[in-house]
């Protein structure tokens, strides 16, 4: 076999830019997109379809401002390729509310007052959602543990963990237990 | 990052083909799984390749508990992998240092294949301002030997390289006997965990002994390291998502109050998941006694060298693993 593709090696350099065609399926609408194969979930949702809710912190999968839900699972989307995401179900801050009735999370985080800046805050908020889904916001305790993908440089971890309990305990009475 | 093409192939042959022109480490093919480590290093720019081939669809994620033990498919998740019931009963040890290593998210993304392969956390690695590293450029030497070298490995080590292996779940798995099953254009072979990850020597840059063309496509752990009692220590500098400092993986067999077999193994402090089969050797039969804990887990030391900063690692190691084995001893 070696050998079989040095041809396309050597044209390395000047195809590698060359761009993909990708279909992207987000906040259940089908987006078709040409991208660089550089490009991350994250910045083909911000700069190529204008969906600048999810942030961009530090790029490198370490501070969770840019948490979506990938079948429904939270992932980093910085740490995606939107190649790769290609026929996965993504679910962005922009996808959480029904209309104008916010998720039960958003308005516990207005209630609890569980952001300064706001810069992470759809970030904590997609995480918050997957933790309360997962069981995992039984206590404050096991909240800190599940929400450690997801830093706040302002500090507003105490009413961040507070707003999770809130909507875990809503999620849990409509769920009728 | 540096621009690439993005290879997606529907099956492994194909996946294999594309990979047999490349190099080992570093080359300019290189495979990306979950991804959680590759696109850091190609944000990074610590990889360049110019061929990027995504494992995605291509290995199996399946998780089997049978007669002859564990199965992991290379492409499971973190996150399936420490939630699953057979492994949270039977392999505890794997559950709890997979739940003690980076974040939920992570955990939903990166698999593991890629966690076994995932690079050090050195940080003259991982910044290419740094000139010296000779695991990123073979032959300029090492910034770490007389730098900041805190996180560093005290096992293992050489002149040219201190990094460590950062896995967790490597240090699980190496403690239970496990192997990797690898795929290559040449077949099919099977190698202990334990001989997967090179030590440094003088060629740092060569991590693994896989083959140029070859695939991790599953874990396994034998059946006969079930069931026992255990425990994952995790030492860290912050309570949740952080590297060790030193981590300790214990499972034993106990009589009443007398351990029968031990299984040791530390991470944060070696060059590669470490083994410690002497530390093994001195619990076979001794008492869940501090005092004897203490003697046995001194034997740790053996072979250690501090560069500094680091030289807390070594005392601060006996300590996890006498802590780790009280706390297995006192399982239910």
């Amino acid at each position: 076999m070696p050998g079989a593709i040095s041809p396309a090696l050597a044209q390395a350099a000047g195809a590698a830019t060359a761009p993909l065609d990708v279909s992207l399926r987000i906040n259940g609408t089908e987006h078709r997109l040409s991208l660089d194969p550089r490009t991350t979930l994250l910045d083909a949702l911000r700069e190529h379809l204008h969906l600048t809710g999810s942030k961009k912190g530090c790029g490198l999968g370490q501070c969770g401002a840019c948490t979506v839900l990938m079948d429904g699972m939270r992932v980093k989307s910085c740490l995606s390729l939107a190649a790769l995401a290609q026929g996965r179900e993504i679910k962005t801050i922009e996808g959480l509310a029904q209309g104008d009735e916010l998720h039960p999370l958003q308005t516990a985080f207005i209630e609890r007052d569980a952001f300064q800046c706001g810069y992470c805050t759809s970030g904590q908020i997609m995480a918050g959602v997957a933790c309360i889904n997962e069981g995992h916001a039984g206590s404050p305790q096991e909240i800190r543990e599940w929400m450690s993908g997801n830093l706040c440089r302002c500090g507003a971890y105490d009413h961040i963990v507070a707003a999770i309990q809130d909507a875990a305990a809503v999620s849990s009475s409509t769920q009728g237990g | 990052m540096h621009p690439f093409i993005l290879e997606r192939p529907s099956d492994l042959s194909a996946v294999l083909a594309l990979r047999a022109q490349a190099g080992r480490n570093d080359a300019p093919v290189e495979y990306i799984a979950g991804g959680t480590d590759m696109v850091q290093l190609l944000q990074e720019y610590v990889r360049r390749p110019d061929r990027l081939v995504s494992l995605a669809g291509v290995l199996d994620d399946d998780i089997e508990i049978g007669p002859q033990g564990l199965r992991l498919g290379a492409a499971a998740t973190m996150a399936e992998v420490a939630a699953h019931q057979g492994v949270v009963e039977q392999f505890p040890l794997i559950s709890q240092a997979l739940l003690n290593s980076a974040s939920p998210q992570v955990r939903n993304q990166a698999t593991m294949g890629g966690n076994l392969l995932q690079r050090t956390r050195c940080p003259y690695f991982r910044d290419v301002g740094y000139e010296a590293c000779n695991k990123r450029a073979p032959g300029s030497g090492c910034a770490a030997v007389d730098g900041e070298n805190r996180w560093h490995a005290v096992l293992g080590t050489s002149d040219d390289c201190i990094a460590v292996h950062p896995s967790d779940l490597a240090v699980a798995l190496v403690a239970l006997d496990a192997s990797v099953e690898l795929r290559g254009t040449g077949g099919d072979r099977s190698v202990p965990l334990s001989d997967l990850h090179r030590l440094p020597r003088d060629t740092p840059h060569l991590e693994t002994v896989l083959e140029p063309c070859e695939v991790i496509t599953a874990i396994t752990v034998p059946a006969t390291t079930a069931g026992l009692r255990s425990h994952y220590l995790k030492v860290r500098d912050r309570a949740s998502f952080e590297f060790a400092v030193v981590s300790a993986a214990v499972a034993i067999e106990t009589d009443g109050a007398r351990i029968l077999q031990a299984r040791v193994a530390l991470g944060g402090v070696g060059t590669k998941p470490w083994r410690l089969p002497n530390v093994e050797t001195a619990l076979a039969g001794a008492d869940l006694e501090p005092a004897v804990l203490r003697q046995a887990a001194a034997l740790a030391a053996e072979g250690t060298r501090g560069r500094g900063h680091n030289d807390f690692k070594i005392e601060l190691m006996q300590r996890a693993i006498v802590r780790a084995v009280e706390i297995a001893g006192a399982r239910a």
